[in-house]
């Protein structure tokens, strides 16, 4: 780490430790502080000073599919009976090498572009980036035309092709709209992480993180500064928010 | 002649109105019962403006990810829609839903429903 960051780093951890002593919080280590550090009021609006992201080791994952189990338990996407038409907010790939015949699997989701091609795409501005980096639907305005499920390079997003009902409450989800990951947008406002990762890390391999991009001290930025991390088709450009390692 | 041409837009008048009184007949609905004793805005502001409310709290919330509680759909359902005494939710189509008794009855149709669920957060 360069002496520059040094400096910020030894200014952030002496802000958070004040914070940490004024809320009258012991924080054992490696407790996350995810919680405590970066909820954000309810009344307050997202900010570009933060931006989520997630970091996949597919050396970890390994041939279970609990993040979609979770993903679609969260937010009430249920088996449509028809393959073609069950919508997917993230699913299973698994990718082999044929010379070494090395196999990687990795959970494929929407990627939270910097550049999203869905929303460059979309005639009506219902398919956004929030300026904290997370790319939504606004259903209110999506007429369905599924242009954005065109342009999508990761084959992200699914169009509901049916009536829906028995909804998760905060997880509208209706007839005749385009829909994705929305990196459980209504728990990382509440500062929690998406269920997916949650899974992974309790019942799963472990193998998610999530956290700020722009924070040098978050998780994901540590773990990304030591290991590294690869974007899918990084040759587009879009600088993904979702990052793999291991393949 | 006249006289005539009078009594013709008169009774022609009459039969315009007549439909309009039986429709003065259509007894007000009955307003289920909400939590608590006080709205978040009084009656006669929600009454004439929820909708403007709402679609710019919607917008709030949808864009800039701010998940206040006052004027959110969820914590009007959360209020507004009771359980029935066999444990259920009153279904969005019938008139014991509270937006759909008010709303059938000014025939005016909403389609917050075909996205969002029209129970309160907890089911039981």
């Amino acid at each position: 780490m360069s002496s520059n960051n040094d400096s910020k780093r030894s200014r952030r951890t002496f802000l958070k430790g004040t914070a940490a002593v004024a809320t009258g919080l012991a924080l054992a280590p490696g407790v996350r502080l995810l919680g405590v550090a970066q909820a954000k009021a309810d009344d307050e609006a997202v900010t570009g000073a933060v931006r989520w992201g997630l970091l996949i080791d597919t050396a970890k994952c390994s041939d279970c599919d609990v993040c979609v189990e979770a993903c679609h338990a969260e937010n009430g996407v249920k088996d449509q009976g028809d393959p073609e038409t069950t919508p997917q907010w993230i699913r299973k790939l698994m990718a082999k090498d044929k010379m070494t015949g090395h196999v990687v699997t990795l959970p494929m989701m929407c990627q939270h572009c910097e550049h999203p091609p869905c929303v460059d795409v979309c005639p009506t501005g219902a398919s956004f980036r929030r300026a904290d980096g997370i790319v939504l639907v606004d259903r209110h305005i999506c007429i369905g035309c599924r242009y954005c499920m065109m342009a999508c390079p990761y084959k992200a997003r699914s169009f509901e092709h049916v009536d829906v009902t028995d909804q998760a409450p905060h997880a509208p989800r209706g007839k005749g709209t385009v829909e994705s990951c929305t990196m459980c947008v209504h728990r990382v406002d509440k500062g929690r992480e998406p269920a997916c990762v949650e899974a992974c890390n309790s019942t799963g391999q472990g193998a998610m993180v999530f956290g700020d991009l722009k924070d040098s001290t978050s998780s994901i930025s540590m773990a990304l500064a030591e290991h590294g991390g690869k974007q899918i088709r990084a040759d587009l450009g879009l600088n993904t928010g979702v990052r793999y390692r291991g393949i | 002649m006249r006289s005539l041409t009078r009594t013709l837009v008169f009774a022609m008048a009459a039969a315009m109105l007549l439909p309009l009184a039986s429709l003065a007949e259509v007894p007000f609905p009955d307003i289920p019962k909400g939590k608590g004793d006080q709205c978040v805005a009084p009656t006669d502001v929600i009454r004439q403006t929820h909708m403007d409310l709402l679609v710019h709290k919607r917008d709030q919330t949808m864009h800039l990810g701010i998940r206040t509680k006052q004027y959110s759909l969820r914590e009007c359902l959360n209020c507004h829609v009771q359980a029935k005494p066999d444990g259920t939710y009153p279904d969005i189509d019938s008139k014991e839903h509270f937006c759909n008794a008010c709303h059938s009855y000014a025939a005016v149709k909403i389609d917050c429903f075909q996205c969002h669920v029209a129970r309160p957060d907890d089911p039981k």
